[in-house]
């Protein structure tokens, strides 16, 4: 009896071994395929012009594979997304965790879970019907498809990110350091911003990270805004991001051109490990 | 990589044939004729035709325009239903390589969305559809008729106002499809305006590109015929419309044919030429029709 216990054991063991080996095995996987199909195109076209390049032609007479305009519409669709979702996202999460009263709270939270599960086609679809004729309109523009089409449906998307992972943080600031501003005589808004802010700084800073992650990833809701032309980023122009590149041009590619689409996607492998590498170091720092 | 294309490819032909098999409302097998609908009783008589000639086996590599993958799956599976020992394979690599590649030898059957050139010898060509390409506009767009010139200058960006073609006084809006598109490559192609085309949108589906027509009053596209909806305007080039029996009869100028290339000194295989007569007989024009293509006037 002991015994088939003690054996029940050891293979639960290796069970929850091998369930937990399977995340290593996809990323490694993932990381390995993506390197392997990517790192070709990549020394064929030169790193130098595929990185710098400006122009990306990739079906003309003479081909050219220059993904800056990609790269540096994905960081300034990212920045663009931040400046209105970093704001409004900690403001709301100090709302829900220090001033919103419980009935508030109890509407406004199930609200922002909500907006993190709807799926991003929907954002898509409605930046596309409401947003891009909005825009049209306001601006004048020829055609609303732009990257501040991108920028604020971007934004719309990381806040349910910003404001969870805030409110965790924030919920988590010891309740003696607000008590304590409050008898010194600070007020409630002082102690908010000047107390329960510092003290939930690195927890924030964690959700900023990982809404950055969800921005820059993003595929679907970006294409059928953003108009995905491979023009150097502006605010009112037709762009292309480093997903959408990849997404846009795959189906029908063949040859040089749908390699350096796996050149793409590891360049953009490499942007996400980077951003997930300063979230561990955020993460860590405030552990230690 | 490759591999999966294929593998998408034949679940999008096999989710056709289903579709068709399903419209028919019945099975193809040969004993049962009691089968009202022509598609069957056309699909059957030339599955018996070939059966005759003695069972047809063999690989058939076939390659070329990427274009033309969506029909060529299409018939590949219906052929290979009815001649089950027959193995076809589909390489999307270009007009350009299908022809290379029937001139040289490396494939059995060439496909390409062009005619030969005349420096283009030692091959030959066999026609099996016809593809029509739309010139689309938004449904406010008071334009109704383009030339071809016309449309050239709208998508080159040597227009940049309707009213230099007769519309309202408004910017031009072109959106098209990505690079590595068929229907990008077939409209830039006849129209003449490769590698200069000033997009304002670009959208990696035909539907996306008549929803971006629709919603935008000052947008102009391109779509292939089978695509058009209500909801978008199909302009009249050159006074003629885009229609089936327009492109059929060669009058609608934005089209192009599918054909097939065969080296002229390596006779094709029997397997093969037994494709080809199945692609090219009547009783395949649903199925052509099915997969956006215009099957050709017999």
């Amino acid at each position: 009896m002991k015994k088939l216990q003690k054996t029940w054991e050891e293979i639960m063991k290796v069970v929850f071994f091998l369930c937990g080996m399977v995340a290593i095995v996809m990323v490694v996987l993932i990381a390995g395929y993506v390197t392997i199909a990517g790192l070709p195109a990549i020394i064929e076209i030169g790193p130098i012009e595929f990185l710098f390049g400006t122009v990306w032609n990739s079906t003309a007479k003479e081909p050219e594979f220059g993904i800056l305009p990609f790269i540096l519409t994905s960081i300034w669709g990212t920045v663009g997304a931040l400046i209105i979702g970093v704001p409004v996202g900690i403001l709301t999460a100090l709302f829900l965790s220090k001033i919103a009263s419980p009935r508030v709270a109890g509407i406004l939270r199930p609200a922002v879970e909500l907006m993190a599960a709807v799926p991003s086609v929907i954002y898509g679809l409605a930046g596309m019907m409401v947003l891009v004729p909005f825009l049209m309109n306001l601006f004048g523009l020829k055609s609303g498809t732009c990257l501040l089409a991108a920028m604020l449906v971007l934004s719309m998307m990381v806040l349910p990110t910003i404001i969870s992972v805030s409110e965790t943080a924030l919920n988590a600031v010891p309740e003696e350091y607000e008590q304590a501003s409050l008898a010194l005589g600070a007020t409630k808004i002082e102690t908010i911003f000047k107390v329960s802010l510092p003290a939930a700084k690195s927890g924030i800073a964690a959700g900023v990270v990982l809404g950055i992650g969800r921005a820059v990833g993003e595929t679907m809701a970006v294409m059928m805004v953003a108009g995905n032309v491979a023009n150097m980023p502006g605010l009112f122009k037709s762009v292309t991001f480093l997903t959408t590149a990849v997404a846009k041009e795959m189906s029908y590619a063949s040859g040089l051109q749908r390699e350096a689409l796996f050149s793409i996607a590891l360049v953009l492998l490499v942007f996400i490990m980077i951003i997930n590498g300063v979230l561990n170091f955020i993460v860590k720092r405030k552990d230690g | 990589m490759r591999k999966a294309k294929k593998v998408i490819g034949i679940m999008a032909a096999s989710a056709m044939i289903a579709a068709l098999l399903a419209g028919c409302g019945g099975s193809t097998s040969s004993s049962s004729s009691t089968g009202p609908s022509t598609q069957q009783s056309g699909s059957q008589s030339s599955s018996e035709g070939v059966a005759e000639g003695g069972s047809v086996s063999g690989t058939v590599s076939m390659g070329g325009s990427t274009s033309v993958e969506e029909v060529i799956a299409a018939l590949s599976e219906a052929f290979m239903a009815e001649n089950p020992d027959v193995d076809l394979t589909y390489e999307p690599s270009g007009s350009g390589a299908g022809i290379t590649g029937a001139t040289e030898g490396t494939l059995d059957i060439g496909l390409s969305s062009r005619s030969l050139k005349e420096s283009e010898t030692g091959v030959s060509e066999t026609v099996f559809a016809l593809d029509g390409i739309a010139v689309i506009v938004n449904n406010e767009n008071g334009v109704t008729d383009l030339t071809l010139e016309q449309i050239k200058g709208l998508a080159n960006g040597t227009i940049t106002n309707w009213k230099e073609v007769g519309g309202a006084d408004a910017p031009v809006v072109f959106v098209g499809r990505e690079a590595g598109s068929g229907t990008r490559d077939g409209f830039e192609s006849i129209v003449g305006v490769e590698d200069e085309c000033v997009y304002e949108q670009e959208h990696n589906s035909t539907g996306a590109v008549i929803a971006a027509v629709s919603a935008n009053p000052n947008a102009f596209g391109y779509a292939s015929l089978s695509a058009l909806e209500d909801t978008v305007k199909a302009v009249t080039v050159g006074g003629v419309e885009c229609s089936e029996a327009t492109v059929q009869d060669g009058t609608y100028k934005i089209q192009r044919p599918f054909v097939f290339i065969t080296n002229d000194s390596n006779q094709p295989s029997e397997a093969a030429s037994a494709f080809m007569e199945f692609a090219t007989s009547e009783a395949v024009a649903d199925l052509i029709a099915e997969a956006g293509a215009v099957p050709p006037v017999k």
